[in-house]
């Protein structure tokens, strides 16, 4: 008896998605992890400064809180914001200009598998840089975390470094590919002072308090000294709120990047 | 010129098996910069079809529209029949494009196991890394590979998903004769394998080592198409050196010359008419010295194919 044996076309298997998305995922971090620029300068510039300013010469109370406990969160957003920063436009910056990601999109890899595996890798080193932190304090610092609050302090930096990485893909989408470095330094760092992460926001020219109500990263760092008991007083959604329209406007220009490189190519 | 240009038919009447790609009247401006006008490739299942060409002739753009990279301004683009822009045709497909820089701290391996994963079915790795000849390189970081290994992995790349077209877009540019050769030989095994190939190449002798069938093209628009038999019975010209007092100005404007050059002193004509030009070099220089005779080489063809077209 003659049975037909029904094939499907080749092209109409199609790869696993998620299979792809964690594979772009690993690799991702392990670049970046072999990149001293980036592993290297994420993870020891919060360090150091913490470990100078925190646990060496941090000897007073700063918001009704311990030094090396208010400084976990401040640090700890400097870490987050240049996790994501790096981690995202850096990349993006350079593999766009060098004809890598035409490459890839030449490939049936879903665009999106792209991006999110730079935003988790970035979220990954921003948990390492806060549980350094927290770690550093606690054994070195003489800092006091209950478990619940180490726990959120690392959720809300972690969420927070969402709002960055957006602010990347868009500095990634019109940064040239050698010069992205240098582009997001000229944010992050001004940035970074503005906004208490070096200086805390009290000791600050008002001038400087009242830009640092524009910047993200204050937004962010209020949240974090908000878990540790430090904060200003302003309710978190309002944080939350500022840091979700930050992500927005970014997402919006990052799009707008996108479009217009499809253009020119297309 | 005899020029043979693709017939184009209706995409209904294509047998898909025979076609594997289809380029039909395509432009395509980038601004005020025509980089296609009104461009025909049939690409044959089964065959190698080189695109030649001079920088900037149009080449990358071609295999760009191919793979969907970018859009047509004019004319039908079409890949196994459907759009090249769809997944369903990037399943089938591998590409090797002009890459300025790649990941340097991932390894051969990570590379081809990452690309690998964008497809349905993927060769297995051992295999890959053989058809590329690239496994005593398989645990290196690709920033620490020679410019050959390097290109050879983006061939291992192209391969990986084991697809059914290809696309490679200047594979042997900057490498040595060695490395070239030896790319050559991995380039066949896919024909061997019943794969169908597009490749550019700015070398005739590439074109001439591997292509069924050759285009060449130049400012856009394909200016001569055949076998690479043909491609060279048609270009047929010599090539005279000698010594010389007349200036390139009087050499150049002899009847049949194509091309004058310098080398160490020498001038080099290339004629389509080698008598009539010793004739005339003859009679207008007494003292006209060491002259040789010789058939062009293929860049000489090639030459001669670009400047009748500008002509």
């Amino acid at each position: 008896m003659a049975t037909t044996v029904i094939t499907p076309a080749v092209a109409l298997i199609r790869p696993n998605v998620i299979g792809i998305c964690l594979k772009e995922t690993k690799y991702e971090f392990l670049k970046s992890l072999r990149l001293p620029m980036y592993s290297v300068s994420t993870i020891v510039f919060p360090v150091m400064f913490y470990v100078l300013f925190g646990l060496i010469m941090g000897r007073q109370m700063i918001g009704g809180v311990g030094t090396t406990t208010y400084l976990i969160a401040a640090y700890g957003t400097f870490g987050v914001m240049g996790a994501s920063l790096f981690g995202t436009a850096a990349s993006l910056a350079s593999e766009r200009g060098f004809g890598w990601l035409q490459m890839k999109k030449a490939t049936p890899m879903p665009p999106f598998a792209y991006f999110l595996a730079k935003i988790v890798m970035s979220m990954i080193f921003s948990a390492a840089d806060v549980l350094l932190l927290m770690i550093l304090g606690v054994a070195f610092g003489g800092v006091h975390l209950s478990a619940i609050v180490a726990v959120k302090l690392l959720l809300t930096l972690v969420a927070g470094s969402l709002p960055f990485c957006a602010m990347g893909l868009a500095i990634g989408y019109f940064a040239g590919p050698t010069s992205a470095p240098a582009f997001i330094n000229v944010f992050y760092l001004p940035m970074s002072f503005c906004s208490g992460l070096w200086i805390p926001i009290m000791f600050l020219p008002k001038l400087v308090q009242k830009v640092a109500l524009f910047l993200p990263s204050y937004h962010l760092s209020q949240l974090a000294l908000h878990q540790v008991g430090a904060d200003n007083g302003v309710p978190a959604q309002t944080h939350w709120e500022a840091l979700i329209g930050f992500a927005m406007i970014c997402l919006g220009v990052a799009w707008a990047g996108y479009q217009r490189d499809q253009k020119a190519n297309g | 010129m005899g020029m043979s240009t693709v017939q184009t038919f209706p995409a209904r009447l294509q047998a898909a098996h025979h076609t594997a790609a289809l380029m039909s009247k395509v432009s395509k401006n980038y601004g005020a910069v025509q980089a296609l006008k009104d461009f025909n490739l049939e690409v044959q299942a089964g065959e190698l079809t080189a695109v030649l060409g001079p920088n900037g002739a149009g080449k990358t753009t071609a295999i760009r529209l191919l793979l969907g990279l970018a859009l047509p301004t004019s004319g039908r683009v079409s890949v196994f029949g459907g759009d090249p822009t769809a997944l369903t045709t990037h399943l089938r497909v591998g590409t090797m494009l002009q890459v300025g820089r790649v990941p340097e701290t991932l390894r051969v391996r990570e590379h081809i196991d990452l690309f690998s994963s964008y497809y349905a079915r993927p060769l297995p790795m051992a295999q890959t890394l053989s058809a590329a000849g690239i496994e005593n390189v398989r645990d290196r970081k690709f920033g620490d590979l020679s410019g050959g290994q390097k290109q050879r992995v983006l061939f291992a790349l192209a391969i990986c998903g084991d697809p059914d077209l290809l696309f490679l877009d200047e594979p042997t540019v900057g490498l040595d004769v060695e490395a070239r050769h030896l790319l050559w030989d991995e380039i066949r095994q896919l024909l061997v394998r019943g794969k169908t190939v597009v490749l550019t190449t700015h070398y005739l002798e590439e074109a001439d080592a591997l292509a069924n069938r050759v285009v060449v093209i130049n400012k856009g628009s394909i200016i001569a198409e055949g076998t690479p038999g043909e491609i060279k019975s048609r270009t047929a010209g010599k090539k005279i050196r000698c010594f010389t007092r007349l200036s390139t100005e009087v050499v150049q404007a002899l009847p049949g010359v194509v091309d004058v050059q310098y080398d160490r002193g020498a001038m080099l004509i290339h004629t389509s008419r080698p008598e009539g030009v010793l004739r005339e070099l003859l009679a207008r220089d007494l003292e006209l010295a060491g002259v040789e005779v010789a058939g062009a080489g293929l860049e000489e063809a090639f030459l001669s194919l670009t400047q009748e077209k500008a002509n």
